[in-house]
C-alpha cells in the first residue's frame, strides 16, 4: 500500500544543511502494524510528517496506493490527509472550545459531510472508543486517557487507510497507555493499517514489525512472526 | 467543506470570547455611530435652515436700510431696520419700474400692548400693504385682508395671527371684534392661517397686521419719520428671476438715492435663495468635516480588529495546525479568519448604526431640530463596516493560512 523509494529530506538550519532522511526505502502493506523507533534526531519524525502528508520529501518517491504523494500540491495534500490518514498525537491536539462530539466531527466538516450524518457518525465512533457518556464534554473536563480516545475517534472519522500515531502513550500513565494500545490493536485486527512512531520499546513490542532509525537511515527492519 | 460550516466556526470563535469580541467591535461601533450621528446632525441643521428661510416666503428679496455687513451680519440686520433711507416711493418705484416682480410690500413694525375684552397680550405689530400676504406666502383663515381703499382712507382695521387670536379671544371668533393696539382701537377683519414656529424659534402666529399708514403714524410713532419704511419685501415672479430682479433693484435704488458710482449703498438687498445656498454649502462642508473625523475612528476600529485578529492567530496556532492536519485547505483557514473579522466588524456596524440613529434622535429632541437620517446612512455604514473587517482581517487571515502545520502543531 505504501512505498518509499530512496526518500531524502534535507533542511537548511542557518549555515548548516541537515539530512533528516538520507535515502530511505520502505514498503508497508495494507493491514500491517508497524512501529517506527529511534532516538530523537534519527529522522523518524520527518518520516512521519512525509508519511502523513504534512510535508514533502526533498527527493525520492512516496507512493500511496500507486499515487505519487510527493508530487501533490497543498490542496491535494490537505485532501489526502483528510481522507486517507488518521492522526493521533502525543498531546492529543483536541480543540479546547469544542465538545468531544464536535472534535470528532471536525475532519468530516472538511470532507463536506452534512451535519446530521457527521453527528451520527461521531456518536458511533465515540461509542466505539468507550466514551458514549462523554459526548458533550470538553477536553478540559476529561482525563488524558479519555482525551486520547476522543482523538482516536477523530482519527477514524473519515475511515482512513492509515492510522498514524506519534508517541500516542507519551502523555499517559502506563495503565491508560495500555488501554490505548489495546484499542489500536483491535482496530488493526479489523484491518486498519497502523504506524506508531515512538522511542518507547514497550510500545514498539505491541506491533508486529519494527523499523529502527538512526541518522536518517533504517538500521533494522524486523518482522516478528505471530504476535 | 460547506460555507455554512465556515460561518459556524467563525461564530463559535466569536461567542467563545464574548467580552473580547465586544471590545474588539467597540472601535467599529463608535466609528459607525459617530459617522451616522454627525451626518444626521448636519442634515438636520440643513433642513432647519431651509425651513427657516422658506418660512420667510419663497423667491423673496428683502430690502433694508443701511449698508451690507456681509452675509452673516446682513442676515441679522433685517430685524433691526432702524435706518431711514427707504420710503413708500421707493417701494412704488420698484413695483412700477422693475419687471418680473410679483409683489412689493413696504413694511414698518413695532411692539405694542394689545387688549380686548379685558384680556392682555404683547405682540409685534406690522404696518403692511395688502400685497404683504402674497410676498410672505401668508393666507387668511377666516375673515379677509384689508384692501387698498381702506388703507388709503386710514381705516383702523387689522388682521391678527393665530396666537394673538387665542390669547385674546380663546375659542371665540375674533372677526368683527375690537382690539386696542396700545391706545388705538382697531377692528379685526381677518385671522391668518397658522404658520407655526419659524426655523429661528420665533412664533410666526404672534403678530398683528395693520395698514401701513395707520400703523406708522399711530403705533410705531417717532421711530419712523414721514413716509419712511423699515423693510421692503419683494417677491420675484419665479426663482429664475431672482438674481435679475435683485440687480435691477440695486440699480434703481442707487439711482433714486443718488449714489455715485463707487459710492457705498445706503440700503441692503438680501436674496433669500443665495443666503440659503451659502448656509447650506457651509453646513455641508462642516458635516463633511465632522464625518471625516468620525471616519478616522472607524479606521482606528479597523486597526483594533487587525490587532486582535493577529493575537488570535498567534494564540490559536495549534488549532490552525490541527485543522490543517485533519484536512483544512489553506484557503479554508484564510476564509475562517477573514470571516471572523468581517462578522466582528459587521456586528459592530449594526450596533453602531442603532446607537447612531438613537443618538441622532436624542440630539434632535434636545436641540429641537428636525430629525433627519440620510437615506444612505444604513447601507453605507453597514457596507463600510464589512469593508473594514475585510481589509483589516485580510492580513491576519493570510498569516494564519501561511502557517506550516508541522511547526504549528509543535507550538505550545
Amino acid at each position: 500500500m505504501i512505498e518509499f523509494e530512496d526518500l531524502e529530506k534535507t533542511y537548511v538550519m542557518g549555515d548548516e544543511i541537515v539530512r533528516a532522511l538520507a535515502g530511505v526505502s520502505l514498503r508497508i502493506e495494507r493491514g500491517e502494524s508497524v512501529a517506527v523507533i529511534g532516538p530523537s534526531g534519527s529522522g523518524k519524525s520527518s518520516l512521519m510528517n512525509i508519511l502523513g502528508g504534512l510535508d514533502r520529501p526533498t527527493s525520492g518517491r512516496y507512493l500511496f496506493e500507486d499515487e505519487d504523494v510527493s508530487r501533490f500540491d497543498d490542496n491535494q495534500l490537505a485532501s489526502f490527509r483528510n481522507r486517507r490518514i488518521g492522526f493521533v498525537f502525543q498531546s492529543f491536539q483536541l480543540l479546547p472550545r469544542l465538545s468531544a462530539l464536535e472534535n470528532v466531527e471536525l475532519p468530516m466538516v472538511y470532507a463536506g459531510i452534512p451535519r446530521d450524518e457527521r453527528r451520527d457518525r461521531a456518536e458511533v465512533l465515540l461509542e466505539r472508543v468507550g466514551l458514549g457518556n462523554r459526548m458533550g464534554h470538553r477536553p478540559t473536563q476529561m482525563s488524558g486517557g479519555q482525551q486520547q480516545r476522543v482523538a482516536i475517534a477523530r482519527s477514524l472519522a473519515n475511515q482512513p487507510d492509515l492510522l498514524l500515531a506519534d508517541e500516542p502513550t507519551g502523555a499517559l500513565d502506563s495503565q491508560t497507555g495500555q488501554d490505548v494500545l489495546t484499542l489500536f490493536k483491535s482496530l488493526n485486527a479489523e484491518g486498519l493499517t497502523l504506524v506508531i512512531v515512538t522511542h518507547d520499546l514497550e510500545v514498539a513490542a505491541e506491533t508486529r514489525r519494527r523499523v529502527s532509525f538512526r541518522d536518517g537511515l533504517i538500521v533494522s527492519n524486523d518482522q516478528r512472526s505471530g504476535s | 467543506m460547506k460555507p455554512i460550516d465556515l460561518v459556524r466556526f467563525a461564530a463559535g470563535a466569536i461567542i467563545a470570547h464574548p467580552m473580547r469580541s465586544a471590545l474588539t467591535s467597540l472601535g467599529v461601533v463608535i466609528g459607525v455611530a459617530a459617522v451616522v450621528m454627525m451626518t444626521s446632525i448636519g442634515l438636520g441643521a440643513q433642513q432647519m435652515v431651509t425651513s427657516a428661510i422658506d418660512g420667510l416666503g419663497s423667491n423673496l428679496l428683502i430690502v433694508t436700510p443701511g449698508a451690507s455687513r456681509g452675509p452673516g451680519g446682513g442676515f441679522v440686520s433685517q430685524g433691526a431696520g432702524t435706518g431711514q433711507s427707504l420710503s413708500d416711493d421707493d417701494a412704488s418705484a420698484i413695483g412700477a419700474q422693475i419687471e418680473n416682480v410679483a409683489a412689493v410690500a413696504p413694511t414698518v413694525r413695532g411692539g405694542a400692548q394689545l387688549s380686548a375684552d379685558g384680556a392682555n397680550w404683547n405682540s409685534r405689530v406690522e404696518g403692511v400693504t395688502p400685497d404683504y400676504l402674497l410676498a410672505r406666502d401668508l393666507t387668511i383663515e377666516s375673515g379677509r385682508m384689508f384692501d387698498d381703499r381702506e388703507a388709503r382712507q386710514g381705516r383702523k382695521v387689522a388682521v391678527i395671527g393665530k396666537t394673538v387670536a387665542t390669547e385674546l379671544f380663546g375659542e371665540a371668533d375674533p372677526v368683527g371684534r375690537r382690539l386696542r393696539v396700545g391706545t388705538v382701537p382697531f377692528e379685526i377683519v381677518g385671522v391668518l392661517a397658522s404658520k407655526g414656529q419659524s426655523g429661528f424659534g420665533q412664533d410666526q402666529d404672534d403678530i398683528v397686521l395693520g395698514p401701513l399708514q395707520a400703523v406708522r403714524s399711530r403705533i410705531v410713532g417717532r421711530r419712523v419719520r414721514g413716509d419712511n419704511v423699515q423693510t421692503i419685501f419683494i417677491k420675484a415672479a419665479t426663482s429664475d428671476d431672482l438674481d435679475r430682479v435683485q440687480e435691477d433693484v440695486i440699480n434703481l435704488m442707487r439711482e433714486r438715492h443718488r449714489i455715485r458710482p463707487g459710492g457705498e449703498d445706503d440700503f441692503n438687498v438680501q436674496n433669500m435663495a443665495s443666503i440659503m445656498a451659502a448656509m447650506t454649502a457651509s453646513i455641508k462642508t462642516f458635516t463633511g468635516l465632522l464625518a471625516a473625523v468620525a471616519a478616522v475612528s472607524l479606521l482606528v476600529g479597523g486597526i483594533g480588529i487587525m490587532n486582535i485578529m493577529l493575537v488570535a492567530v498567534t494564540e490559536r496556532t495549534r488549532e490552525i495546525g490541527l485543522r490543517m492536519a485533519v484536512g483544512a485547505q489553506r484557503s479554508w483557514v484564510l476564509y475562517q479568519f477573514a470571516l471572523e473579522a468581517v462578522v466582528l466588524s459587521f456586528a459592530g456596524g449594526v450596533i453602531g448604526l442603532l446607537l447612531g440613529v438613537g443618538g441622532a434622535f436624542l440630539m434632535a429632541a434636545l436641540a429641537g431640530w428636525p430629525m433627519a437620517i440620510a437615506s444612505w446612512a444604513a447601507p453605507v455604514a453597514l457596507g463600510f463596516s464589512m469593508l473594514v473587517g475585510l481589509v483589516f482581517g485580510a492580513y491576519p487571515a493570510w498569516r494564519a493560512a501561511q502557517l506550516d502545520p508541522i511547526e504549528a502543531l509543535r507550538r505550545e
